[in-house]
């Protein structure tokens, strides 16, 4: 059964990514990230995202870490697992696709795996904000890569 | 007593079976900002409509009706809290009041000699403004220690004043654990040692009877859309003597008797010399139609209505087992709590579900959070329109916050 059939298993999906998240450390060859601060006004979510991507701009580590809600940190949690490995320019179709759904827009499912779990967030719209720090702060990372790329051509 | 069903009959946003996300609103935030009765819009409204010219020295009726207005106003907050009219001086709120005294008494008289008395439980429109005189001035800032459940006593504020305190900045009620301060005697120990009391009442004056003659505040600071009235609007009440010698924390139009382009600037009196430039006038005419409202049902009684409602909140939250409260025993219509292995965040999302309005966070107190040991915390907060239905609805939440997720999924 799909994932988005099976409101239990979206509800253990975000409880397991919140109580044991992956990817949630500060990496300690800290040089070789790329980094970035995110923190609301909102709300107490507050955490530190890192980026690595090699030669052919394929993404090798994403962690992340801090302090927020569930959603927040589940939501980080399942996006590092879906990051490491693609290029750049996948992460940056993902983030676009999760980014649709996320307003309540047509989105490719497929790419976005266990992600598609936070498809109601905007049932409480105080927590969309919590729902997209992360891919907020990896967008602004590739960029960052993509804005030095282009000063090296 | 209060009539509260009458009262919430006078409350547009009370009166029309207002929903949220398919729930009765039940409205658990006042101590962020207040609902409004609808003579308070009312009065805005009037102004807008009927009168609607700015005030000072115009030669015409309608400008004089707005100074009339004006000088209505101020008598009426300086009756509220027992000052004088030329003591009270019209600010956007708490955060410009702590700032004018900040900016126009502390920057101006305090020197590297000098120490600042704050607590950790102060809201950081009362931290940040003090930080910045001691960083200018070179003044120090200090704490006074506060006691085991998080309450500034007068024993631990004689430990920690000395000769060289020369402002004590407290909260009458803090806005994190709402505990009320025995200010009479605070402002009695800071006077002995030669201090001024600085009080920020932004969470005390829209709750209970206050008298700066009898407690001897030498400057109070509170907000119009806290206790009723519109946004945008606060008072700063000073001492005359203070007033008088306090800088204007902005220059500009109407404040000055004369000037010239020598730079030889005559500043009118106090509180005129600290309002310069056009004044919220809505709001000036809101903020007494608010007071208006709450002397008619009594600051003695919505005191004592709000600590029977709270009474009535903690008998039943205490049933509760999955709950954190960390002021137990304190007076007014703030209760801070977390529900047990839930993010603070997630259940004030999921209180919202059930149309609850609560507010999770550091409460712009984060120096209180190292205190607390923990990141954030819910707050629930009583004004005299809540129900004890409305805390039903809040302990019913309280006990199955557990189930957080169904704000997505219920």
């Amino acid at each position: 059964m799909p994932i988005l059939d099976n409101t239990q298993m979206m509800r253990q999906i975000i409880i397991d990514h919140y109580q044991n998240p992956r990817n949630k450390r500060t990496p300690t060859d800290l040089d070789n990230y790329h980094k970035i601060h995110m923190n609301s006004t909102s709300c107490a979510d507050d955490f530190w995202f890192y980026l690595k991507a090699n030669q052919q701009n394929i993404i090798t580590d994403v962690a992340f870490d801090g302090v927020g809600c569930t959603i927040s940190t589940a939501s980080s949690s399942i996006m590092s697992e879906l990051l490491i490995g693609i290029t750049l320019q996948q992460a940056r179709y993902i983030i676009e696709q999760y980014h649709h759904m996320i307003a309540g827009e047509d989105f490719n499912d497929e790419v976005l795996d266990d992600a598609v779990v936070f498809i109601n967030t905007a049932r409480q719209p105080a927590r969309i904000k919590c729902a997209t720090i992360s891919y907020d702060g990896i967008k602004q990372l590739i960029e960052e890569i993509e804005r030095k790329e282009k000063n090296h051509d | 007593m209060i009539n509260v069903a009458k009262i919430r009959e006078d409350f547009p946003m009370l009166n029309q079976n207002k929903q949220m996300q398919n729930h009765p609103l039940v409205y658990l935030d006042s101590a962020a900002t207040s609902l409004k009765p609808q003579t308070v819009i009312n009065a805005e409204i009037d102004y807008y409509q009927n009168y609607s010219v700015n005030a000072h020295r115009g030669d015409y009726d309608l400008a004089h009706q707005v100074d009339t207005m004006i000088n209505e106003t101020r008598e009426a907050v300086a009756d509220f809290i027992n000052g004088t009219p030329e003591e009270i001086v019209f600010t956007s709120g708490t955060t410009a009041s702590i700032n004018l005294v900040a900016f126009g008494y502390g920057m101006k008289f305090l020197t590297s000699e000098d120490e600042i008395l704050l607590t950790q439980a102060e809201h950081a429109s009362n931290v940040l403004p003090w930080f910045k005189v001691a960083e200018i001035t070179g003044a120090k800032i200090n704490y006074i220690p506060l006691d085991e459940s998080g309450k500034l006593t007068a024993e631990n504020l004689r430990k920690a004043i000395s000769k060289k305190t020369k402002i004590v900045a407290v909260a009458h009620v803090t806005n994190v654990l709402g505990y009320v301060v025995d200010i009479k005697e605070i402002a009695s120990i800071c006077h002995e040692f030669g201090a001024l009391i600085v009080v920020d009442g932004a969470q005390s004056v829209p709750h209970m009877p206050i008298d700066v003659r009898d407690t001897d505040i030498d400057f109070l600071s509170f907000s119009g859309h806290k206790m009723l009235g519109p946004t945008g609007i606060g008072v700063l009440y000073g001492k005359y003597s203070l007033l008088q010698i306090t800088d204007p924390f902005m220059t500009g139009g109407g404040q000055t008797a004369k000037f010239d382009m020598c730079g030889d600037v005559n500043f009118l009196a106090p509180p005129i010399k600290f309002e310069a430039g056009t004044p919220h006038m809505a709001g000036i005419a809101g903020l007494k139609a608010a007071i208006d409202y709450l002397n008619a049902i009594g600051m003695d009684n919505i005191y004592a209505y709000e600590k029977e409602l709270r009474i009535y909140a903690m008998e039943k939250l205490a049933k509760l087992d999955n709950l954190t409260i960390y002021n137990p025993d304190a007076d007014g219509g703030i209760i801070s709590f977390n529900v047990n292995g839930v993010f603070a965040q997630d259940v004030a999302s999921y209180f919202n579900s059930r149309g609850i309005c609560v507010r999770s966070g550091q409460h712009c107190a984060q120096i209180l959070i190292e205190y607390l040991n923990t990141v954030s915390t819910v707050r629930a907060s009583l004004y005299f329109y809540n129900t004890k239905e409305d805390v039903d609805a809040f302990v019913e939440a309280c006990q199955e916050a557990g189930n957080f997720l169904d704000a997505y999924f219920g």
